[in-house]
């Protein structure tokens, strides 16, 4: 039943981000996509299957954990820092040069509202 | 390989006229000149080849898996067309070195002209359609500088743009035809199509393929309805005129049809819309024409009236029919570009092309009016000249067809009836210019042109007397060959004689001079009548609905693009629930087969600590430092899980990253308001949070259905390759060296240039810094923590001497580039927090941009060794040696690739967080040491 606790982890994850993400602050965006990488993350990780105590290191064990899975997610951890990283200095940059921190950089006047 | 050079003459032409600036404008046109006499030249010693039935092709292979070849071929009606293009482009090179006058920019003129010519050259010589499109549109974008030429007149912008958009229009149906033809031929090139006719027009698709090509060549050759742009293409100066508008470019349509005219026509689809099309094109034009004052209008509308002629030869279902069109084409462009060159002498010497002011010019200009007599009377199909010969075939045929059924009979009265306006048009062209009382209010006086001007207009004309009177001798077997070329075999015999006996042709020519003649007497009424209508010109019209269609267009996207960023998220997110959803509702159950993994009450307090941690970050976002421990908590939990699920890359990966995110995050809230102001109207929270948890929904059962069900993976053979292929045991890290390194080497590109993105946009940033954090207090002006400096000072070696040991363990056990260079990054960090950025610089003097331009180099350069092996990109080597005292050790070329992995995330991540606290540094207020 583990499979059923981590999928209930995943959608909660992935609710969270996405919440965050429609918020108008980009410290808040920031937060939210951190989180749905968590989520994104996790989810490609399970594409193969739950295995408990079971490695994909060759000649441990009889049964490997999925290693494909795990090497996509290796990389998307990196990727997605990448991109978390070139976020968080865009929203910098966005406040320092307009002034605030509202995603549409006009300090919260769009047709939207704002969080 | 003669045909490549002959193609790039004019290319050649159009790079000197450019060169060739500085020089006097006869040198100009002499060494512009040179280029097509050169084609000529070599195309000449081709011609008895050709005109014995001999097809001469040279290409090679350009995109073959696009079936794009460049490809050439020249046979009678390549031949028929390359011999007007350049002859007639020679004529009208010397035309326009008299035409234009000292203000307009000759090299300009020059350098359009010949990439026009090229264009045309390469549509002719083509041998793929693909290719041939190509320059089909390069012939509508370079007519479209051609008309623009004098560019500062609102006449000529706006006819340019209007015959841009209709013909490049029609250029894109002809392409989704000529795809079609494609997808359904298996190809594009020409000699494997045409002779599939039955195969195109068997299957269902060839009334589309037919209609998308027709669209195309009737938009080039102003084919009524899509006629009006080349009477606004008139502002164009007069040699494009009589070059692009009567002789070559409009042709390119009629080119078109008679090219694919053993593909595509014999259908009663094909008779129908060409005739009917080219039967309408005939009698507007041929009316039309007739009510111009413009002298340029007339002879356009007169171009559209013998295009439709032509158009309806290629339609009718006689034998001869096809001969007669070509035929007419060679007539047509001799006649009628000869009458245009006397338009623009005419305009060139009196200043005004208007009818009603130009009168009487016989008595200024006598050479230039006899020439252009003869020429008009070409125009009207009058005996002994070439117009005349073609006309008659043209009514022979028109007798014969059948295409209408029993209202066949109408055509050959229509055609007539077009016939007699033609004549009288013609009669009008002479009578009013040349004769009809004395000229009205010009600004100069009319006096013959330069010698050398008339010059391409006396060959011209000599041509049209000399075609009329020895067809046979002149164009005979020129005609036999283009004839052969489109009918794909021999046309039935058929005799040019200028005199075939009294027969009914003969009379419908009879008619048709007599009755242009009374027409044009009687014409006071006519007009009076035309002038009747209340028209708005085709211009405005054009204009207007242009104007609409642009405001419409502007508002329907600021409708959907309102500059909300919140609102593109919520768009694309409702479209990804709709497409994730889709799939599961049709999905009878989530549960599937696999076996379960049990509970384990470990996993439930971690699972729990996750929800609670996650949920926690949402409802406390407004407090930023508090949401940021929230969501570290989060991501510290998701290690965890990967270590539980037996991923202990993925941990190590996950826990690294983890410390520099926090990290970066806490430098961002130093730059960031530290309190959100506003909070979101509960409306807009209950719309997000319903399509959050939609999607957490979807995403949960997704995940659970794939857990819980059996597939097919690719993974058992990464398994059973990685010690034998790659030399590893980490299945995950040969999968990242050495199966996908391709994909690495990508990754960690992206990495590379994501950091260096970063470091640009952090360079001259605006100081916007506050001086206190978000409840007023000012900034700490404490020293660094001595305790934490001197912890992590001796941390340091240990913490690299681990990473050395995770990367080489990495290729048999958890670890590898990734993981020890985020280690490296992490222990580094951990120096800059402690003693500061101005600590760390001058005692650590190594160049991160540098650093990963290292990383990547070395990547690439390990996967380029493999060429020095004739081994395909990135192939891996490894072998195992025996060392004395420490025993048996491998070695592999993916240790070197992960190495460049190792220095690139290394560098990445330290050129991000190096730059960002280097700014925090620089504004804070500077920090002294108690002396």
């Amino acid at each position: 039943m583990m499979e059923l606790l981590m999928s209930i982890v995943i959608g909660v994850l992935t609710a969270c981000g996405v919440l965050m993400m429609l918020r108008a602050r980009t410290f808040a965006v920031m937060l939210g996509l951190t989180m749905l990488s968590y989520a994104v993350n996790l989810f490609i990780f399970v594409s193969g299957g739950l295995t408990a105590g079971k490695g994909a290191v060759l000649g441990r064990s009889d049964i490997y954990s999925d290693p494909l899975p795990q090497a996509l997610v290796l990389t998307a951890i990196v990727i997605g820092f990448a991109m978390t990283a070139f976020l968080v200095i865009l929203a910098i940059r966005a406040r320092a040069d307009l002034g605030n921190d509202h995603v549409d950089g006009n300090s919260g006047k769009s047709q939207e509202d704002s969080a | 390989m003669t045909l490549f050079w002959i193609l790039l003459m004019p290319l050649f032409g159009c790079l000197m006229a450019l060169a060739a600036r500085q020089w006097s404008r006869s040198y100009q046109a002499l060494v512009v000149a040179l280029f097509p006499a050169l084609a000529l030249a070599l195309l000449v010693p081709l011609i008895p080849d050709v005109l014995a039935g001999e097809v001469i092709r040279y290409g090679f292979a350009w995109l073959p898996l696009l079936g794009l070849n460049f490809s050439l071929q020249l046979d009678g009606l390549s031949l028929l067309f390359t011999l007007l293009i350049l002859g007639i482009g020679l004529l009208v090179i010397l035309y326009a070195r008299y035409y234009l006058s000292t203000r307009d920019s000759m090299p300009r003129f020059y350098a359009f002209l010949l990439l026009f010519m090229l264009a045309m050259l390469g549509i002719v010589l083509s041998g793929n359609l693909l290719q041939m499109w190509f320059f089909w549109e390069l012939t509508s974008i370079s007519s479209f500088l051609l008309i623009s030429y004098w560019s500062h007149q609102p006449d000529a912008r706006k006819g340019a743009r209007m015959a841009l958009t209709v013909t490049a229009a029609g250029g894109l149906a002809l392409l989704a035809g000529i795809l079609l033809i494609g997808q359904i031929l298996g190809s594009y090139e020409l000699s494997e199509i045409l002779p599939q006719t039955a195969k195109l027009q068997q299957h269902a698709a060839y009334p589309v393929v037919l209609l998308l090509v027709l669209l195309g060549a009737f938009t080039k050759s102003a084919q009524f309805p899509f006629h009006f742009w080349l009477p606004n293409a008139m502002a164009a100066p007069t040699p494009v005129s009589a070059y692009l508008h009567s002789a070559t470019m409009v042709k390119a349509g009629i080119f078109l049809l008679a090219r694919l005219y053993p593909l595509l026509s014999g259908t009663d689809l094909w008779f129908l819309t060409v005739t009917l099309t080219g039967l309408s094109t005939l009698l507007v034009g041929a009316y039309f024409a007739l009510f111009q004052h413009d002298i340029k209008g007339l002879l356009a509308y007169s171009t559209i009236s013998h295009l439709g002629l032509i158009t309806l030869l290629l339609g009718l279902d006689t034998d001869l029919a096809a001969v007669a069109a070509i035929f007419h084409i060679i007539n047509h462009a001799i006649f009628k570009a000869s009458l245009f060159m006397t338009a623009g002498i005419i305009d060139h010497e009196t200043g005004s092309r208007d009818m009603r002011k130009i009168n009487g010019l016989w008595g200024f200009m006598p050479v230039t009016a006899t020439l252009a007599m003869v020429a008009s009377a070409s125009m009207a199909g009058v005996p002994l000249l070439n117009g005349f010969l073609s006309k008659e075939m043209f009514f022979t045929q028109t007798i014969h067809q059948g295409v209408l059924g029993s209202l066949s009979w109408l055509i050959p009265v229509l055609a007539t009836v077009a016939a007699i306006f033609a004549v009288a048009y013609s009669a009008r062209f002479i009578h009013d210019v040349f004769f009809n009382g004395q000229p009205i209010g010009l600004t100069k006086t009319p006096h013959e042109p330069p010698r050398y001007m008339r010059v391409p207009m006396e060959i011209l004309v000599a041509l049209c007397v000399l075609v009329g009177v020895f067809p046979e001798l002149m164009i005979g077997s020129l005609l036999q060959q283009a004839a052969v070329a489109v009918l794909a075999a021999p046309p039935p015999a058929y005799s040019l004689a200028i005199w075939h006996g009294l027969n009914v042709p003969l009379l419908m020519s009879v008619v048709a001079l007599i009755g242009g003649i009374l027409l044009y007497i009687n014409r006071k009424a006519l007009f009076m009548f035309q002038a009747g209508f209340n028209e708005t010109k085709a211009i405005y019209r054009f204009e207007a609905f242009i104007q609409r269609l642009v405001r419409r267009c502007r508002n329907s996207i600021e409708q959907i693009e309102n500059g909300s960023f919140q609102r593109y998220i919520l768009l694309l997110l409702l479209a990804l629930l709709a497409l994730a959803g889709a799939p599961l509702l049709e999905l009878q159950q989530l549960r599937g087969q696999r076996a379960a993994l049990p509970f384990d009450g470990l996993v439930i307090v971690g699972a729990i600590l996750l929800i609670v941690a996650a949920v926690a970050t949402v409802m406390v976002v407004r407090q930023r430092l508090l949401a940021l421990v929230m969501i570290s908590v989060v991501g510290l939990m998701v290690s965890l899980a990967f270590v539980r699920f037996s991923a202990p890359d993925l941990a190590l990966t996950q826990l690294s990253v983890e410390v520099v995110t926090v990290v970066l995050l806490m430098l961002a809230l130093y730059f960031l308001p530290h309190k959100s102001v506003k909070q979101s109207s509960s409306g807009h929270l209950v719309r997000d949070f319903t399509l959050a948890s939609a999607i957490g929904v979807v995403v949960g059962s997704l995940a659970y259905a794939m857990m819980t069900n059996d597939s097919a993976s690719i993974s058992s053979y990464f398994l059973q390759n990685a010690k034998s292929g790659g030399g590893g045991t980490n299945v995950v890290n040969v999968i990242l060296v050495d199966f996908r390194g391709f994909d690495t080497l990508g990754e960690i590109t992206v990495l590379g240039i994501a950091a260096l993105g970063i470091l640009k946009l952090l360079t001259g940033i605006p100081r916007f810094m506050a001086s206190a954090d978000g409840e007023g207090r000012l900034w700490s002006k404490d020293r660094h923590p001595l305790l934490l400096a001197v912890i992590s000072q001796a941390l340091l070696p240990l913490a690299l001497i681990v990473s050395v040991y995770i990367f080489f363990r990495g290729h048999n056990l958890p670890g590898g580039g990734f993981v020890a260079g985020l280690i490296t990054a992490v222990a580094m960090i951990l120096q800059y927090v402690a003693k500061g950025v101005d600590w760390v610089k001058p005692r650590l003097k190594v160049e991160y941009s540098t650093l990963i331009a290292i990383g990547i180099l070395l990547a690439t350069v390990t996967g380029l060794a493999s060429w020095l092996f004739d081994r395909p990109f990135l192939t891996s080597w490894f072998d195992y040696f025996d060392v004395p005292l420490i025993g048996q050790i491998e070695l592999a070329s993916a240790i070197a690739f992960d190495l460049g992995v190792y220095f690139t995330v290394v560098g990445a991540s330290l050129l991000i967080l190096a730059n960002l606290g280097k700014i925090t540094t620089r504004y804070r207020p500077v920090h002294k040491e108690p002396s």
